[in-house]
């Protein structure tokens, strides 16, 4: 799980132009190295190859997904506007070729035939190798690898040369998918010893620089900041061989060159760019722009619970009917994001997250509650926002700031830096903050546990407890694990309808994650990390 | 001479120990904490406390402090967390990129700046001096991030006449070997004419971006040194024994004029080095500048340190170099340590 891309909002003067249509100029060669070519620009590039490093950043994510396989990954179903979405149930072999699931274990069998980018087999000890890394080294992979109750290399069995069996701690649902997820990616285990260290067993430092996997890629150039250089791997047996051969990945900060380089024709493909840009560029029609929803994530106002006055349910009431919804919607998104608000009185709460509370912009009926609470004269408060996302929550926060003035709640904005951020969020002491909490896997339960559930991971920032609330996400999870479905629907809706109630945090809506490309480029699809898989595109 | 310039390096020593002192010092008083941030979005108190281990952040500020100047004294600035390389190679790496930019830039501005004040200087009042006063209060009165926006949007986006703003070459041309780390020389080495002219086409906006920004201080001092020079007696004796106008001006005049001109420059392009970070912004130029910004705003030590002392080392340099160019110019100005 992570936050979403950045989205850093510099408008850049290209905005509102159209672009003659006058083709880059090309050498013939060149032009040949073009169409196999997929030039990626983006805001942001990797700060490690290797998602099992210290402090990978989103990017790295991207490299990993690309250049590693894993044990297994998902179908696509059709989402969203025809879009390929990634299938949250189904599994497809990557560089398994059956998956076999007991009642405490799975087994899976390896092909044969898969070799590492420097041509040796892929064997049970790398895999086994592997998973022991990405549950030993600590930090983001091994908290994810514990997502799925896989927290010990015991649990990881080399049955024969090509034969891997993983045995369940508990049952968990979450399991077989977080096997599924980037980090559980499977690393040569020779080649990476070989380079290790005393002080650096898991040869961190090695694969840092350098991709050593059996992925459909490997990054043959790497500039930290400046460009990642990408070549197929033409011996991939883990499925059907990719039909870019080269993909060149370049940082380009400027948002606006960044959209002028997509409109000239000069970059295949882009994200992180301004909503109002890709709502420019949709409505002008020349580029093929993509807009899905965050899986399992939400944008929220946050409120910390413990202290007065969001201690009072009528206050956190109150302010979620004080909302300026459709205003954010219109202003700060452009209309690019799924409102989680409004839902008719009478519309039954559904097993499914994320969906709309009931609450909308009603300014009579939160004055009300407030006077209820003995707020009557409002009250003062400051209200706190991650500056590297500061494109959408900047004006949200200032429509906010005006909106709650109106119920004499004067309210102070607090910038907060990005290297701060979690910090932050950590102390729990900002008592009104917005945010947004996105999981990699797309369970209700999952977001429960982490954002409400008692134990007060970082993650619950409205530091919210609730006896009851604890027992129907517990009970979910169990009720999942046992395939009790009449017990999980319930536990649902039940954690559902009490946090509406309880509202701690106020849903505001469901993000989109935006791509542009070029009419010419096909085979988008949309994962839950949110980030590009290069081995179903393709050009021309 | 070698003497005078030991000495000046030694003087030099205090104050490069008080920034290696005061950049430690601050960078550690900034909020955020790293270890937080490196640990991910998702990551538990444990994890975080893990990192910090890891990265050495728990131990006393003294004994980080120890631990980085010893590894200062044997060459190493540590590594960036961001990018994730040894901040040395980075700063050699980045370093080419920023000094070439800036150089050409800062010739550019020459060509254009100096004959602009002379001419300015010799007929005050006239259409030239008009010309002179107009460019220079728009060049210092344009940000440098619009400029370069402009001339992208021009230029690139419009006309379609520069390639795009990816940084110092076209995609699909590959650098040449590194020689000097500037791609116009090295790319003349490797007889690559191609990627010559990729890089020069490369150059063009974001230079000339830098130039129109330097111009005004340039030609602002250049006419007025000029003007004063013109004035004085010497000017006077010259023209009154019949030499020629541009004997006058070129051997007399502007020799005289020069020495204020050069202490400019060297305060234009210390100035350029460093705050060229919009506009390696705009051109997407893996420069120094961006570098230590993006460090920054990420909380990451190592190369902001690295850069404001590689930043320190280039002034006492450059300082050394336009104390000796005074001494050629002007020979009554003698090194005196």
């Amino acid at each position: 799980m992570k936050r979403r891309d950045f989205l850093k909002s510099v408008s850049g003067l290209a905005a509102g132009a159209l672009a003659p249509t006058a083709p880059a100029i090309w050498s013939p060669a060149k032009a040949d190295a073009r169409s196999e070519t997929l030039l990626i620009v983006s805001e942001g590039g990797p700060n490690n190859l290797d998602i099992h490093g210290v402090g990978t950043n989103v990017p790295g994510y991207e490299v990993s997904w690309n250049c590693y396989d894993r044990l297994i990954s998902h179908e696509m179903k059709s989402g969203p506007g025809g879009v390929p979405y990634y299938d949250r149930d189904k599994f497809k072999p990557e560089l398994a070729e059956d998956m076999k699931i007991d009642d405490m274990s799975v087994t899976f069998k390896l092909r044969k035939n898969a070799k590492f980018h420097d041509g040796t087999p892929v064997t049970a000890k790398d895999v086994k190798w592997s998973l022991d890394r990405a549950v030993s080294v600590g930090g983001f992979p091994t908290f994810q690898m514990s997502a799925g109750s896989l927290t010990k290399p015991e649990q990881f069995v080399v049955v024969d040369d090509h034969t891997v069996r993983v045995d369940f701690l508990t049952k968990d649902k979450l399991t077989i998918p977080d096997l599924a997820v980037i980090v559980p990616c499977v690393v040569n285990s020779e080649l990476v010893k070989k380079n290790a260290s005393e002080k650096d067993p898991w040869g961190l430092e090695f694969t840092k620089q350098q991709t050593a996997g059996s992925g459909a890629y490997k990054v043959t150039k790497w500039t930290a900041g400046t460009e990642v250089v990408m070549e197929r791997n033409d011996d991939w047996v883990s499925g059907p061989l990719p039909k870019i051969k080269r993909v060149i990945w370049r940082m380009v900060p400027q948002a606006g060159n960044r959209r002028a380089l997509l409109e000239r024709g000069d970059a295949d493909i882009s994200y992180e760019l301004p909503f109002k840009d890709f709502q420019e560029m949709k409505a002008n029609g020349k580029l093929n722009v993509v807009s899905l929803p965050f899986s399992n994530g939400i944008q929220y106002i946050g409120m910390n619970v413990t202290k007065p006055p969001f201690d009072n349910p009528k206050v956190r009431q109150a302010m979620a009917y004080a909302m300026p919804y459709q205003k954010i919607m219109d202003a700060v998104l452009f209309g690019l994001a799924n409102p989680m608000f409004g839902a008719a009185k009478d519309k039954p709460t559904e097993v499914a997250w994320p969906q709309p509370t009931k609450y909308f912009t009603d300014m009579e009926k939160a004055k009300a509650l407030l006077t209820e609470a003995g707020y009557a004269n409002g009250f003062e408060t400051t209200i706190s926002f991650d500056l590297n996302f500061a494109g959408v929550n900047e004006p949200l926060c200032v429509l906010v700031q005006e909106s709650l003035a109106q119920l004499g709640i004067k309210t102070t904005i607090n910038k907060v830096p990005g290297a701060n951020w979690r910090t932050e969020l950590t102390k729990k002491e900002m008592p009104l903050f917005t945010n947004v909490f996105s999981g990699w896997l797309d369970y209700p339960e999952y977001f429960f546990y982490w954002c409400y559930h008692g134990n007060n991971s970082i993650f619950n920032t409205m530091s919210y407890k609730s006896g009851e609330m604890d027992k129907l996400i517990d009970g979910a999870r169990i009720a999942a694990a046992n395939g009790d479905t009449a017990a999980y629907d319930a536990d649902v809706k039940g954690f559902v309808d009490l946090a509406y109630a309880d509202i701690p945090r106020i849903p505001l809506y469901q993000p989109f994650v935006n791509v542009a490309m070029q009419k010419n480029i096909s085979g988008y699809e949309y994962w839950f990390h949110r980030r590009l898989d290069y081995r179903a595109m393709a050009k021309g | 001479m070698l003497t005078l310039i030991g000495k000046r390096l030694l003087f030099a020593i205090p104050s490069l120990i008080g920034v290696v002192i005061v950049t430690f010092l601050l960078t550690r008083a900034l909020p955020g904490d790293p270890a937080a941030y490196f640990a991910g979005p998702a990551a538990t108190k444990e994890a975080v406390d893990q990192i910090r281990k890891k990265l050495g952040f728990d131990k006393p500020l003294i004994e980080q402090f120890v631990r980085y100047t010893s590894d200062l004294a044997h060459g190493d600035l540590g590594t960036s967390l961001t990018t994730g390389q040894p901040v040395a190679a980075e700063l050699r790496n980045r370093l080419p990129a920023s000094a070439e930019l800036t150089l050409l830039g800062l010739v550019v501005s020459i060509v254009i700046a100096i004959p602009l004040g002379v001419l300015a200087a010799t007929r005050p009042g006239s259409w030239i001096d008009h010309l002179c006063r107009v460019t220079t209060t728009a060049g210092v009165s344009l940000p440098v991030f619009f400029t370069g926006l402009v001339l992208v949007y021009v230029f690139y986006f419009r006309l379609g006449w520069a390639p795009a703003p990816l940084g110092r070459l076209d995609v699909f041309y590959s650098a040449p070997p590194t020689v000097t780390g500037f791609y116009l020389i090295d790319t003349l080495i490797a007889r690559d004419f191609e990627a010559f002219r990729s890089a020069f086409s490369q150059l063009i906006l974001p230079a000339v971006t830098l130039a129109i920004f330097s111009l005004a201080p340039i030609a602002r001092m250049t006419r007025a040194s000029m003007l004063a020079v013109l004035a004085s007696d010497f000017v006077r004796t010259a023209r009154a024994s019949g030499l020629s106008p541009g004997k006058v001006i070129v051997t007399y005049a502007f020799r005289n004029a020069m020495l204020p001109v050069i202490t400019t420059l060297s305060m234009v392009f210390s100035f350029l080095l460093g705050a060229n970070v919009l506009v390696e912004k705009v051109f997407a130029w893996p420069g120094i500048g961006s570098y230590a910004v993006e460090a920054l705003i990420a909380s990451d030590f190592a190369p902001v340190q690295g850069f404001v002392l590689t930043m320190a080392v280039m002034y006492v340099l450059l300082n050394l170099l336009i104390d000796i160019l005074y001494g050629v110019i002007d020979p009554r100005v003698r090194l005196e340590g």
